[in-house]
């Protein structure tokens, strides 16, 4: 009950909304997407879209909620009980990724062309950053947007980009400058229909099977100028705004999905006998469920308090930071940690908990690795 | 077309129940309250029935405050306002007293058609929605699966033993539910929010004109509550060849089990 400390009827009325959802549209598929290797995201998100799902935090002038923080986190920690992380990954990526520099700098008309739509699922997004030759040094990214009167010229190529293979567009970081320092680079909505455009390669992963991830190719791509979101120059700093969302969205993804984790585990250590008794009368069993409990707790209250800090308007780079790099580890650690109680049976690849292994491994390179985390954590700190 | 649709909140269907320590009631304090399955259905072939004739659609419960909960969740559906009557005195009542209770709060409210599920999973007493239909003096068809309704008339494909019948009546009406009648949909976000400033009326016996007095009689008292028997574990066949094991099965069925 300690949940009524935060959340009132409003607030249950919508998880039970979305678990509802979850549970009957999204989780009995997971195993067919998982082997097809992709999932219908224009299907799911257009369902989604419907039912408000999509733009929580987002003004209702361009089809959102218009709803604070608290019921932004009530949608991630929903999105947690999805049985598939490759597909809460698609989703944040529409809703925390690819989106919220459209809905803070972008044009009227970029909120109401791309935003709406992506809001209302008739869009599907991709966020589109990383380079062959830039993943944690966003700023060695060499794809080129060169101003010609109205329109850019885009050429380069991105990889390993989450829903890529599907997009209807994407939020690009490009470079608009060769000056050095982070005023060269500008962020744009790419449309995937323009010529110029193509997937070079859908790309075969060791987890987030559900997920596509695509190479994607920019030839001479013609991307109007009224596509530039906010002002030319910005969009490294925008984008590392945006970063802030996309991170903070792990936190919640990783505390709920680790606790169904471990509740899966404990069925199994229950009825496996083992030397005579259940494997859960085993001590060091025992303690180190509750030591990864007791950690998820620790991730849970820096998440609420990082809640309080938004809804203060203050500054929380430092603090998602920490709770990235703790969930990245955490995440890995559990699903690590419980497929070695499951013994053989976990190493199975149809098992739920060997899906989680896998899956977990990307939380701690994804949106910036680890060692990026500590990075901007020591430089906040001041050394 | 304004429809009325009965509800109740009941335990989830994937709660645990567990009896409590008086032997006779269940354990409340961890369980997960919804709208009973069969109510669900109801408000959504209402919602339908306004989309496409236009009109009001009511919820009305009998219940414990708590059931404001589900007639919220009702309203964030797309109903459009919700009546909840509650007094301590029905704590207990039997199926036809909640019954009685419905029909009074029901005349108070213009309906040209009442939907109820055809059962409450609680306590599965399939009684509710004709015994309303019985005080008010008007037509009732269960388990229907498909209905339409032309010229203040309804027509309805029902489940029967074996078959489906066609069964017509007059408006005013009462339907109850069965599986298979609709998808209810899902309450979507715009809807919470929008629920929450939808009228929703508390009322009590004395409200509705009814002397609490006469219910005291209606109380129902639980003698026993049992669990349903654990099931045993399974049992291997032993044998070397598929015919020895053929045969020791049949030994067993016929001998341990008994089934011949
Ligand atoms: C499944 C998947 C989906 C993805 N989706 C997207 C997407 O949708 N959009 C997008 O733009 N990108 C996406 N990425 C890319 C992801 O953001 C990058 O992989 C990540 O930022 C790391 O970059 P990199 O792979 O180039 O690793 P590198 O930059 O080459 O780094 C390699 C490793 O070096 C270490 N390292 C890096 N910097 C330092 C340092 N300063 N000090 C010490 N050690 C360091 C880290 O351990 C790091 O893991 C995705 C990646 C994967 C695997």
């Amino acid at each position: 009950m300690t949940n009524q400390l935060y959340f009132d009827k409003t607030h249950e009325m919508i998880r039970k909304a979305l678990r509802d959802f979850v549970n009957k549209e999204i989780n009995p598929h997971v195993e067919a997407w998982e082997k097809q290797k992709i999932a219908p995201l224009h299907d799911l998100f257009k369902k989604m879209g419907d039912l408000g799902f999509l733009g929580i935090r987002f003004d209702p002038k361009y089809g959102g909620q218009g709803l604070d923080y608290w019921h932004d986190l009530v949608f991630a920690e929903e999105m947690g009980n999805i049985d598939a992380a490759g597909i809460s990954m698609a989703i944040t990526v529409q809703t925390h990724m690819a989106t919220p520099a459209i809905a803070q700098f972008g044009s009227e008309y970029l909120k109401e062309t791309y935003l709406s739509k992506a809001i209302s699922g008739e869009m599907v997004s991709a966020i589109a950053i990383t380079e062959p030759g830039a993943g944690s040094d966003v700023s060695a990214l060499a794809t080129t947007a060169v101003k010609q009167g109205d329109h850019y010229l885009l050429n380069g190529s991105k990889t390993y980009i989450t829903n890529g293979t599907q997009a209807d567009f994407l939020t690009l970081l490009a470079r608009t400058s060769d000056d050095p320092g982070y005023h060269s680079f500008s962020l744009f909505v790419v449309p995937t229909d323009l010529p110029g455009f193509s997937v070079s390669r859908k790309l075969d992963k060791l987890g987030m099977h559900a997920s596509d991830t695509a190479e994607l190719f920019f030839d001479d791509m013609r991307i109007p100028a009224e596509n530039l979101i906010g002002k030319e120059g910005e969009g490294f700093i925008y984008q590392m705004g945006q970063f802030q969302h996309e991170r903070f969205v792990t936190l919640p993804l990783v505390y709920v999905s680790s606790k169904r984790i471990i509740d899966m585990t404990l069925e199994h250590l229950r009825s496996r006998i083992v030397f005579g008794k259940p494997l859960i009368k085993r001590q060091v069993l025992r303690h180190r469920l509750a030591d990864w409990l007791t950690e998820i707790e620790c991730l849970k209250s820096l998440t609420y308090h990082i809640i309080n800090m938004k809804m203060a308007g203050l500054d929380v780079t430092k603090e998602v930071s920490m709770g990235k790099l703790v969930a990245g580890r955490l995440g890995h650690k559990v699903a690590d940690g419980c497929l070695q109680m499951y013994g053989g049976l976990g190493y199975m690849a149809e098992m739920p908990i060997s899906r989680a292994f896998r899956d977990s491994r990307l939380i701690s390179i994804g949106g910036g690795a680890d060692e990026v985390m500590e990075e901007i954590i020591a430089r906040m700190e001041g050394f | 077309m304004d429809v009325l649709v009965l509800l109740k909140q009941v335990p989830s269907t994937e709660s645990i129940i567990e009896i409590a320590g008086d032997g006779v009631s269940i354990k409340t304090d961890d369980l997960k309250w919804v709208i009973n399955p069969y109510d669900e259905l109801a408000v959504e072939e209402a919602l339908r029935l306004r989309e496409a004739h236009g009109g009001t659609v009511t919820i009305l419960t009998v219940g414990r405050e708590k059931a404001a909960e589900a007639i919220r969740t009702a309203l964030a559906m797309g109903a459009d306002k919700g009546v909840l009557v509650s007094d301590p005195v029905l704590e207990g009542c039997d199926p036809l007293c909640t019954a009685k209770v419905l029909a009074a709060a029901a005349k108070e409210i213009p309906f040209d058609l009442i939907i109820a599920g055809q059962r409450a999973v609680d306590d599965d007493a399939y009684m509710v929605g004709s015994a309303v239909a019985e005080a008010l003096g008007i037509p009732s068809i269960t388990m229907v699966i498909k209905e339409e309704i032309s010229e203040n008339r309804i027509q309805c494909q029902k489940t029967i033993d074996g078959g489906v019948a066609v069964v017509e009546a007059p408006l005013p009406a009462l339907i109850t539910t069965q599986r298979g009648l609709n998808e209810p949909r899902y309450a979507s976000l715009p809807g919470i929010m929008k629920a929450k400033k939808k009228p929703l009326d508390s009322k009590t016996l004395a409200d509705l004109g009814l002397d609490p007095q006469t219910f005291t009689a209606f109380k129902m008292k639980i003698v026993a509550l049992n669990p349903p028997p654990e099931r045993k574990g399974g049992q291997v066949v032993e044998g070397e060849t598929a015919q020895e094991k053929a045969r020791e099965l049949v030994r067993i069925l016929h001998e341990e089990a008994k089934v011949f």
